[in-house]
């Protein structure tokens, strides 16, 4: 009989094939998925040809998503991504996406049932962790660590502590997971995970829909966790199972499993947050911002571009116009959101309400394109990173909140809550 | 081996994003990288860095993205070790893979200046001064990073061993 473990270490132990691990432990695991980008592919596919293997460990086990730079912005990107689609067609690598069928690889690798509970995932991209929300493991590593991977299918890991955050109440109106999870990035510090798990749990979360789960994991890396995770339960498995054949395999936490720390947040007293500039643990709550104008607004990323994120902000928008002197970009964070959204009107209201809507691209988020901001401008958004420069130039400033605060500080042209609108 | 060389100071949380701005991410030559690296935080950094400098700094360096044009850029631009009270974790399994020297220590950032000069055994780990009674020693190297310093990185690894 093995000692009670998390889920974190039991899917860990799984992978590896061994029956227990314990924090601290160096463990090679069995990789379910390999994922990489148009930035990170090309320095990853060079490393995989250093390495010699004729073919990659398994063709059906790698995505390639281009996102960052797509619609290609320049010459220079536009190489890179050719550098991806090259070797895709090479490898016949089976979960190829570009422009057309694609989106956001955190929003479609899920979307698509190519995640699913108990897997091990190994991303070279850092929001990786947002598939803990599914009840995977999934961690980000850079280009060499990834390019080993396509080539021999393994990863090398130390299993990390777990930090257990434990959310308990109803939220406030308006309140969802970026709240819960900027507050949280608050309380423990960009540094508090590192090297950690955080695992999520308690009533509020078991009552938190899938996409705000995803808000959630996905932003786990702002505190420097390894992962970030829920336990699946018949949430995870409706969503997995519309879009998968798969059978899930359900890790949960054994009574006793040992934790570096326990959390406890009184969920029912958290207000919406915003993260000042420039940092994403740098929160208050929205009644303590003050006056703060902005000459932009993003509603879309890896973070907060799904469906649900565009319904609260339709809500919002609907019958009202974005302020005079301040842009709304939003894209939708992949191809099938941005037709739901066409189909249940919401394009319209943004459009109404003077939004500009573009295609699926992680671009404005990271200072990439669609969307830079210029010198002394100030922008809210809904992404995962506010760090000097992060959106363009350096003397510019990002704030970072929900949809929901996005939405209504369009229309008020400052930060503020949908209840000012 | 004995390194010798500037330092370099940077205080804590410096993210992969001021390191390498990602605007400058649609290449993937690691010279071409170096051209930008610090460029908004320390625009001086590239002109004036020579071969062997070294960055000291305070916690969690490289945080934020996983983008390994971060360590790329930094070894590239000429620096042969950075030294910081401690690393974001996907900065430091890169700076491994891709042998860029770094060494954990909560001291250094207290207690050397910049421009200082300091002489530094990537082997055992200590850190000497200008002031030669100036001396710290760094964290220990767990041993599995030391066996993919010594196979020469990630790569060299994989081939030395047919596998992971």
């Amino acid at each position: 009989m093995s000692h009670p473990m998390t889920i974190t270490e039991k899917i860990l132990a799984f992978h590896a094939g061994l029956k227990a691990v314990k924090p601290g432990e160096l463990i090679k695991a069995r990789v379910d998925l390999a994922l990489a980008n148009d930035i990170t592919a090309p320095l990853a596919i060079q490393v995989f040809e250093e390495i010699g293997r004729e073919k990659v460990f398994d063709a059906e086990k790698i995505a390639l998503v281009a996102d960052h730079f797509v619609p290609n912005k320049d010459i220079p990107s536009a190489q890179q991504a050719k550098v991806m689609k090259n070797f895709a067609i090479k490898h016949k690598i089976a979960h190829y996406y570009e422009m057309g069928d694609g989106g956001i690889e955190h929003v479609i690798l899920p979307e698509k049932g190519l995640v699913g509970p108990g897997d091990l995932v190994i991303g070279a991209d850092s929001h990786t962790c947002t598939y803990g929300a599914l009840g995977a493991f999934s961690t980000g590593v850079g280009s060499t660590d990834l390019g080993a991977v396509m080539a021999t299918g393994m990863a090398w890991l130390k299993v990390p502590s777990t930090i257990r955050v434990e959310y308990q109440g109803k939220l406030m109106p308006w309140v969802g997971g970026k709240d819960l999870i900027l507050f949280t990035l608050g309380q423990i510090g960009v540094e508090g995970a590192n090297y950690k798990s955080l695992e999520f749990c308690g009533e509020t979360i078991r009552n938190l829909p899938m996409d705000q789960r995803f808000t959630m994991t996905n932003m786990a890396v702002e505190g420097g966790a390894k992962n970030g995770i829920v336990e699946p339960d018949d949430i995870t498995v409706n969503y997995f199972s519309e879009r998968s054949v798969r059978e899930p395999l359900m890790f949960k936490s054994d009574d006793g499993a040992v934790y570096e720390r326990v959390l406890k947040i009184p969920a029912e007293k958290i207000e919406p947050q915003v993260a000042f500039p420039h940092s994403p643990d740098n929160v208050r709550p929205v009644s303590k911002v003050g006056l703060v104008t902005l000459d932009q607004v993003f509603i879309g990323s890896c973070t907060n571009g799904r469906l649900d994120d565009l319904r609260i902000v339709a809500a919002i928008l609907k019958g009202k116009g974005v302020a005079k002197g301040t842009r709304l970009i939003v894209l939708p964070g992949s191809q099938w959101i941005f037709k739901k959204a066409i189909q249940e009107g919401l394009v319209e209201t943004f459009l109404d309400a003077g939004a500009v809507v573009g295609p699926p691209s992680c671009g404005p988020c990271l200072g990439g394109h669609l969307g830079i901001l210029a010198e002394g401008e100030k922008a809210l958004s809904t992404t995962n990173r506010n760090f000097v420069g992060r959106m363009g130039h350096p003397k510019s400033e990002v704030y970072l909140a929900s949809p929901a605060i996005a939405a209504a500080s369009a229309i008020l042209g400052r930060i503020g809550s949908p209840e000012d609108v | 081996m004995k390194l010798i060389g500037k330092v370099w100071k940077f205080g804590d949380n410096v993210d992969t994003d001021v390191i390498i701005p990602a605007r400058f991410l649609t290449v993937s030559d690691k010279e071409d990288l170096a051209k930008n690296c610090f460029v908004d935080l320390s625009p001086n950094f590239v002109k004036e860095v020579r071969k062997g400098d070294i960055i000291v700094a305070g916690k969690n360096f490289g945080c934020g993205s996983s983008r390994e044009h971060a360590p790329l850029a930094i070894k590239a631009a000429g620096i042969g070790l950075v030294v910081a009270k401690s690393f974001a974790r996907i900065f430091y399994r890169s700076a491994f893979n891709i042998g860029l020297p770094i060494l954990e220590s909560d001291e250094a950032f207290d207690i050397y200046s910049e421009g200082e000069t300091l002489t530094v055994d990537l082997e055992t780990g200590e850190i000497r001064g200008a002031n030669a009674g100036v001396r710290v020693s760094a964290k220990a190297i767990p041993v599995f990073m030391r066996e993919i310093i010594q196979a020469g990185g990630l790569v060299s690894y994989i081939k030395a061993r047919g596998s992971l």
